[in-house]
């Protein structure tokens, strides 16, 4: 451990500079990256509250722990805190700031400024949406369908509306920052076929954000003028068409999604390559089908609309394209299989989480075929068929990744190692409570149960507790990270600069690495995932 | 232990066959997929773990492996698709001799009106074995018509007539929910689909008070609301003639030609001068904000019931004749 103690005393980003104007005019990659952790956490949590309400009110087929108003109000904050506050910038703005510079062996994005002036917008988004919600809630689902959110509404849908907006410009602008240094800042020798298949997916998603985040911002702009000014351009009694509405929010909506798994997708390729010890099997295919589901991504967003009165044949063709994306997603879950194969596989808690990605990433997508199938999706669409496939993926796949990520790179950030032990329980939590939780949505959905409903017929109520009994075994797979990472800051192992013995740029700086990223540019001689050439060193760290 | 357990809602309709073969097959071929993933995991994990296999075997990739696994899944993928966007296709196209019922959706209740005049509300009966088409539309927000037992769902708009249509196969109570959220009671906004035999259902239907058809009420609006001063049964008239009119296709002023269906009615009524009958002035007036959902509806009954002759009055040259021959 003497190298550990030394990297404690050298400096780091982290004791470079102390006070609290140090980190909020701070221009640093990695500080911004921590704080977007702190943010989006405090997001995370108010989002579980209004999750564990919704739980417990569904506990009992009537409605009686809040009322229909409280309870509407619950799911569409749960979804818009979830989607808009936690989820889209989960990966990329904590993850992805701190790692893309890292990664490429740069000193930091392109625009420094600007990547911070993307986390003010953020604050500024979240905290207008949270006073919206403080101050009475808004009751639309997250979804703002139209002519209800526009006008029949009684709720504070323009303050919503107008943080979600806010927050969006600080998606675009993080997108813009990842696009141009992967392009313009790359160490020499990191060429495309060297970039680590976490930049790809980063990347993939980065174009998404930047052509897909402005329609949304349009779109809700819209319903604000509409709702306020009396616009006729989605209620049909002012001339409108609600319908156009849903095709505006889905060209956004849909491919957010992809935002959401894609960077995951990226944090399971660095995880499964570095416990297996192997390159990763595929790396080409790996690498185009994130930027193929990117693209395709962008074609399918009405085949949320399939009962919504489009017309056969646009349905047939939204219905086939969907079908299409779901090819790269499945070559990805194969390529990360194959490279397990012949490995030299080690069970540490990110592997964990990576393998209950895989399994439960791999539920979400098929269940996401069953959607594509246009005569089941009639039966099956706004049931709790649709809330277990999308939880599976944005919860079991997308929130797996995140928790596997923060495991993989908690030494690099922090210069501490979590405890494995605690951590491993969590892991395990994590997943059977997940299952239990969502799993009998899907028997739920087909039943004909359907979503959003205050009370339901008391046939669907063992189901029901079941999904509830899930949820606090989550909590609990929740709660523990969050004791442990605080208490690995104080009390934690020191971290080496290498902890997993792994291959890529940032693990050869120190843990944490100091704030100009590494003391000589990088100059890159050897192919991604080399690990073939990387000693194998004696586990120092972990069991 | 299933009986009290059930994995599928009851099939009443004829489509709850074909939607759950198609469903079963995928639940078939998903769970294959999913423990192949599962099992590989869990057999590379354990054969694999470093005490046993301390130093991995470098492997590039396989061009045949990644064409097997893009090519298998996008055949397999195409099987379902072609399965599913049949039942769809059928589901599009409700057959020419279906019963028609009207649906009225408001927050938070459904008003149904059948062809012969009669109402219900939050009920809707229907007899065993017969094609019903629904024709609907909602007077305020965006709600959906969804009868699990049925395996049907559509949406129902504000502005617009959508249909839908099923053939229950089987009598019992059947939940109508509302799968559209529609603000505060979208969860008491439900009802019951109420199958019953053919007597059972006439008798049902003759107890009922009506004050005439829909179409003789449409009829009778068609008068009072002074269309029937421009829309004559001859070729006099300001307006269109309107018999046998409907599903027909209409040359537009604008050389466009469109299909004559229940939206393209509600649509001039509503705002006539979106698509004006070629040889005829954009001089009619909007009943925005005059006419009713259940009133629109009864309109266009009327007007779709000029369409069929049967038999009698042929030469439609007599305003009295058509609004009669309703008796389905």
């Amino acid at each position: 451990m003497a190298t550990a103690v030394q990297t404690v005393e050298r400096e780091n980003y982290l004791n470079a500079n102390y006070g609290i104007k140090s980190w909020l005019l701070t221009t640093d990659h990695k500080r911004i990256a921590m704080l977007y952790l702190i943010s989006i956490t405090a997001m995370f949590w108010i989002g579980g509250f209004f999750a564990m309400m919704i739980r417990l009110e569904l506990l009992t087929p009537a409605g009686d722990l809040v009322s229909s108003d409280t309870y509407n109000k619950l799911f569409t904050m749960h979804g818009i805190v979830m989607v808009f506050f936690f989820l889209i910038p989960s990966v990329p703005a904590v993850l992805g700031n701190f790692l893309i510079p890292l990664m490429v062996g740069a000193k930091d994005l392109a625009f420094p400024r600007v990547n911070l002036l993307s986390w003010y917008l953020y604050m500024a988004g979240g905290i207008t949406a949270l006073t919206a919600m403080v101050t009475g809630g808004v009751d639309t689902g997250w979804t703002f369908y139209t002519p209800f959110s526009t006008t029949y509404s009684n709720t504070h849908v323009i303050g919503a509306a107008v943080g979600i907006f806010i927050a969006g410009f600080s998606s675009i602008l993080t997108g813009l920052n990842f696009i141009i240094t992967i392009h313009r800042m790359r160490a020499p020798g990191m060429t495309w076929r060297r970039l680590p298949l976490f930049c790809w997916s980063n990347y993939a998603a980065a174009l998404i954000m930047v052509l897909g985040t402005p329609v949304i911002a349009i779109t809700l702009l819209l319903v604000a003028f509409e709702r306020a000014f009396h616009i006729g351009v989605f209620n049909p009694q002012l001339g409108g068409d609600p319908l156009l509405f849903q095709h505006l929010f889905w060209f956004y909506s849909h491919p957010a999604v992809y935002i959401m798994i894609l960077p995951g997708m990226g944090v399971i390729s660095e995880i499964v390559t570095c416990f297996s010890r192997k390159r990763v099997f595929g790396y080409e295919f790996v690498a185009l089908a994130s930027i193929a589901i990117a693209v395709l991504g962008f074609l399918v967003w009405a085949h949320h609309m399939f009962v919504a009165g489009i017309s056969v044949y646009a349905a047939l063709v939204f219905s086939l394209l969907s079908y299409l994306v779901a090819i790269p997603s499945a070559v990805k879950v194969f390529n990360w299989t194959a490279t397990m194969y012949k490995g030299s596989i080690r069970y540490n808690t990110p592997m964990l989480y990576a393998f209950g990605f895989i399994g439960l990433f791999t539920v979400g997508g098929l269940t996401g075929v069953f959607l594509a199938s246009l005569g089941i999706d009639v039966h099956v669409t706004d049931t709790y068929f649709v809330v277990a496939h999308f939880h599976y993926v944005m919860v079991g796949g997308m929130v797996m990744a995140y928790m596997a990520g923060l495991h993989f790179w908690w030494p690099k950030m922090t210069g501490r190692m979590y405890p494995e032990g605690w951590a491993k329980l969590s892991a395990l939590l994590v997943f059977v409570g997940f299952n239990t939780t969502f799993f009998p949505q899907f028997i739920l959905g087909y039943m004909g149960s359907p979503r959003r409903y205050h009370a339901y017929p008391p046939e669907f109520q063992v189901l029901n507790v079941l999904s509830t009994a899930g949820s606090s075994i989550l909590a609990v797979g929740y709660v523990l990270p969050m004791i442990y990472f605080l208490w690995s800051l104080r009390y934690g192992e020191p971290a080496p600069p290498n902890p997993w013995n792994a291959v890529g740029l940032e693990w050869m700086t120190s843990s944490p690495p100091p704030t100009h990223n590494f003391d000589e540019t990088p100059v890159v001689t050897w192919e991604a995932y080399d690990y073939e050439n990387q000693p194998q060193e004696e586990v120092t760290i972990g069991h | 232990m299933w009986k009290n357990f059930p994995l599928f809602p009851e099939r009443a309709s004829a489509w709850a066959w074909q939607v759950d073969g198609l469903y079963f097959l995928l639940v078939a071929v998903s769970a294959f997929f999913t423990l192949l993933i599962f099992a590989l995991i869990f057999f590379f994990a354990v054969k694999y773990r470093r005490s046993v296999h301390p130093h991995a075997v470098q492997i590039e990739g396989s061009l045949p492996l990644e064409l097997t696994w893009t090519l298998i899944p996008l055949g397999i993928s195409m099987v379902f698709f072609a399965w599913g966007s049949l039942i769809y296709f059928q589901q599009a196209r409700p057959p020419k001799d279906a019963m028609e019922v009207y649906a009225v959706a408001k927050q938070w209740m459904w008003k149904f009106e059948y062809e012969g005049g009669q109402r219900d509300i939050n009920e809707l009966h229907l007899p065993v074995g017969r094609d019903v088409k629904m024709i609907m539309s909602s007077q305020d927000v965006i709600h959906s018509f969804y009868v699990p037992a049925f395996r049907i769902k559509a949406d129902v708009l504000p502005g617009r007539f959508t249909t839908t249509w099923f053939r229950p196969t089987k009598t019992g109570t059947y939940h109508l929910f509302c799968a559209e959220y529609c603000g505060t009671e979208h969860s008491g906004m439900i009802g019951q689909v109420i199958v019953m035999e053919p007597a059972a259902y006439q008798a049902w239907m003759s107890g009922g008070s009506s004050t005439g058809t829909l179409a003789s009420n449409g009829q009778q609006l068609f008068q009072q609301l002074g269309c029937s001063t421009c829309h004559r049964f001859d070729t006099q008239g300001r307006g269109p003639n309107l018999a046998g009119v409907f599903g027909k296709p209409v040359m537009l002023d604008d050389g466009r030609t469109v299909v004559a269906d229940e939206n393209y009615l509600r649509e001039s009524i509503l705002n006539p001068g979106a698509k004006v009958v070629s040889g005829f002035k954009p001089i009619m007036p909007t009943f925005q904000g005059q006419v009713s959902e259940e009133n629109l509806m009864a309109l266009v009954a009327y007007v779709k019931s000029l369409a069929q002759p049967q038999g009698k009055g042929t030469d439609g040259n007599e305003a009295a004749a058509p609004g009669a021959s309703n008796t389905q």
